[in-house]
């Protein structure tokens, strides 16, 4: 085992993937000299050259198409996009190219793109800065949607989404970068099918993914303190969505909280609560609650921000709302 | 017309076989609109009409190793560069035996065997995807050229800039032609560009660009030869403005309501076909049965394309997600390439 950090997990990843196939490359904002925004390319400048770790200027819409066009003819890009926030300017790229291109072609062109980029909010960097968006690109047939919410998957997702013959989206949640935790030295990669059942339990089941699967443990954690025992689900894939696990745990429990740090209209956790109530509706005890961030921009203080997304207490009062409504 | 044949022997044959070419595409295209008209084909259908010199001057420069992206408006690039008819009008029908399988439609025709990379209707869309077909070429370190064809409207959208800038920068191996027929839709240039000029665009970006006349099939060819060369020699882009314009309204729904009909005549008359035909006739090239014969047999091809499109296959209903992700070991073209 290795005490590590989630951002050196990425790297690592990063590290492998350029190592093992000569068509990778990666393109960016910051991505070569500066070493990454969030330092998850740091020395790979050095050791692959700028050709291979390649700074991209401030065109979003540009980079992240040509990134689709050098899959389109035979390279396996990873196109870093710096932030969601600034995905928006390269939607129609990743919405009308990538995501079209193989069905659109009848089945002649697909487009091997792996595309990372940070997602969330919890650091006071205000309305612009703070977006979580992974509902929009899950909502989108043609590509895979990844969120990885632990070491083991920021280290073994990148190569199995590499091997991925279509678009594949990555979102790393800003506030895990610095993560630490311990890896074992064989890690590597890992499946990107299937949700993963992050801690047992028979009361509830509790479904995140990213940062937001750490408050559902903490919240776990809350409520197993007054013998209120929560299963923990992590999503892992967000598109397609793993309903196998989810159900399979909510036939369980019978009750169930979705956790997401999207606004809850038209959020990830409103389909997987439409999921649960079309597949598991008579397995339901209570209706499926939701945590989702509360319907305004991300304000700049701390207690505002605080208040506005998900947190563990929310979570724990969504928990004892469920049981509240037992017959 | 350019007396520039010389440079680039234009012999009697190949002046024989632009002519063919460019009535291919513009008979091809009237057949089209019939078969709008009577339901055949639907969505949206862009004529291009009027500006064939432009996709069959610049289809010479180019070989079959080179790629090429183009627009929705496509028909002319697609034929011109080899795609079958059959199957061009197929996909046009909506039937599986078209190129993209009837997924498309008029503005999606894609083949990889011509590495034809569609058909994107999207304004300005195209522009990125052939910069990273470029720069996939370069990291490759293959000598190959991708020749990007959109119109003046996308010169006004982020990405035109965008992947003008990031080619120069890179110095990668694409042909940017910009097809000005002189309106987005129904926007006239000058009410949509400050600056009009368009190849002053590229001149921004350090990429050497020129204005051609879009009318004539010669000046176009000579023009994408100098500038395919200069591409292979030099491995940076290259800007070619192609000043045309098409005759038809911009799609079948298109009233038509933003411009006059004293300036379509007056471009009629730089038509580009009855220009070439005269010009071979003066020249003593073309002989008087040379063009019934060849009408003849550019309706014979464009009929039996009819009747394939109409013999063709719908796609089962069962078949509705095929090709939305890539089935498991059914591997891309160009990585078996």
């Amino acid at each position: 085992m290795t005490t590590t950090t989630y951002r050196e997990a990425v790297r690592t990843a990063l590290r492998e993937a350029l190592t093992r196939d000569s068509r990778t490359f990666l393109m960016g904002e910051d991505v070569g000299r500066y070493g990454g925004t969030y330092a998850c390319s740091k020395g790979l400048i050095d050791e692959f050259g700028p050709e291979r770790v390649r700074d991209a200027p401030l065109s979003e819409s540009a980079f992240v198409g040509a990134g689709i066009g050098a899959a389109m003819a035979g390279m396996r890009p990873i196109v870093e996009i710096m932030t969601v926030n600034f995905s928006l300017l390269a939607l129609d790229q990743i919405v009308n190219n990538a995501a079209t291109l193989r069905h659109m072609s009848g089945g002649q062109f697909s487009v091997p793109l792996v595309i990372r980029m940070a997602t969330g909010a919890g650091r006071q960097v205000a309305a612009q800065h703070s977006h979580s968006l992974e509902c929009w690109y899950a909502h989108i047939p043609g590509i895979r949607v990844l969120a990885p919410g632990t070491l083991e998957d920021a280290r073994g997702m990148l190569w199995t989404a590499l091997q991925d013959p279509d678009p594949v989206v990555i979102f790393e949640h800003a506030a895990l970068y610095n993560m630490e935790g311990e890896l074992p030295d064989t890690a590597g990669p890992v499946d990107i099918e299937r949700a993963a059942v992050r801690r047992p339990g028979r009361d509830v089941t509790l479904i995140a993914f990213g940062a937001n699967l750490h408050k559902a443990m903490e919240a776990a954690r809350l409520l197993a303190a007054e013998k209120i025992e929560a299963e923990v689900i992590d999503l892992r894939s967000l598109r397609p969505l793993d309903d196998a696990t989810i159900m399979a745990s909510v036939r369980k429990t019978r009750r169930a909280v979705v956790i997401d740090e999207a606004w809850r209209t038209g959020s990830l956790a409103a389909e997987v609560s439409a999921r649960v109530m079309e597949q598991a509706f008579y397995d339901l005890d209570a209706p499926v609650g939701r945590v989702c961030t509360e319907e305004v921009p991300i304000p700049y203080p701390k207690h505002l921000e605080d208040a506005a997304l998900p947190q563990p207490e929310k979570i724990v009062a969504a928990v004892k709302a469920q049981l509240g409504a037992r017959a | 017309m350019t007396a520039r044949a010389d440079k680039v022997h234009l012999g009697r044959e190949h002046l024989i076989g632009l002519l063919r070419q460019m009535l291919l595409i513009r008979r091809f295209e009237e057949r089209c609109v019939e078969l709008y008209s009577a339901g055949k084909i639907r969505g949206f259908l862009h004529l291009y009409i009027g500006e064939e010199a432009n996709a069959v001057g610049v289809m010479q420069a180019l070989g079959p190793e080179d790629a090429i992206v183009s627009t929705y408006r496509e028909h002319g690039h697609a034929l011109a560069r080899g795609v079958s008819a059959r199957a061009i009008m197929a996909e046009m029908y909506g039937k599986v035996e078209g190129t993209s399988r009837g997924r498309g439609g008029s503005m999606h025709i894609f083949d990889a065997a011509t590495r034809f990379y569609g058909g994107n209707a999207i304004v300005a869309g195209g522009l990125p995807l052939a910069v990273g077909l470029a720069l996939a070429d370069k990291m490759q370190g293959r000598n190959r050229v991708t020749a990007c064809i959109f119109g003046d409207g996308a010169a006004a959208e982020g990405e035109f800039h965008e992947s003008l800038n990031l080619a120069a920068l890179w110095k990668l191996p694409v042909l940017f032609v910009c097809e000005n027929n002189y309106y987005a839709m129904g926007t006239a240039l000058a009410r949509a560009q400050s600056q009009t000029d368009l190849a002053r665009h590229a001149e921004s970006y350090a990429m050497p660009a020129e204005a051609v006349d879009g009318m004539d099939v010669v000046a176009v060819e000579v023009a994408a030869h100098r500038a395919v060369a200069a591409v292979r020699q030099d491995g940076g882009p290259y800007f070619l403005e192609n000043r045309t314009y098409r005759f038809r309204a911009h799609s079948m729904f298109d009233p038509e309501l933003y411009r006059g009909k004293a300036e379509v005549e007056e471009w009629k008359k730089k038509d580009p076909i009855p220009r070439l035909e005269t010009w071979l006739t003066e020249a003593g090239l073309l002989h008087a049965d040379d063009l019934p014969r060849m009408e003849e047999a550019i309706s014979a091809e464009i009929e039996d394309a009819v009747a394939f499109a109409e013999a063709g296959h719908w796609e089962p209903v069962e078949d509705l997600a095929r090709d939305v992700t890539t089935p498991p070991g059914r591997p891309e073209r160009e990585a078996a390439a």
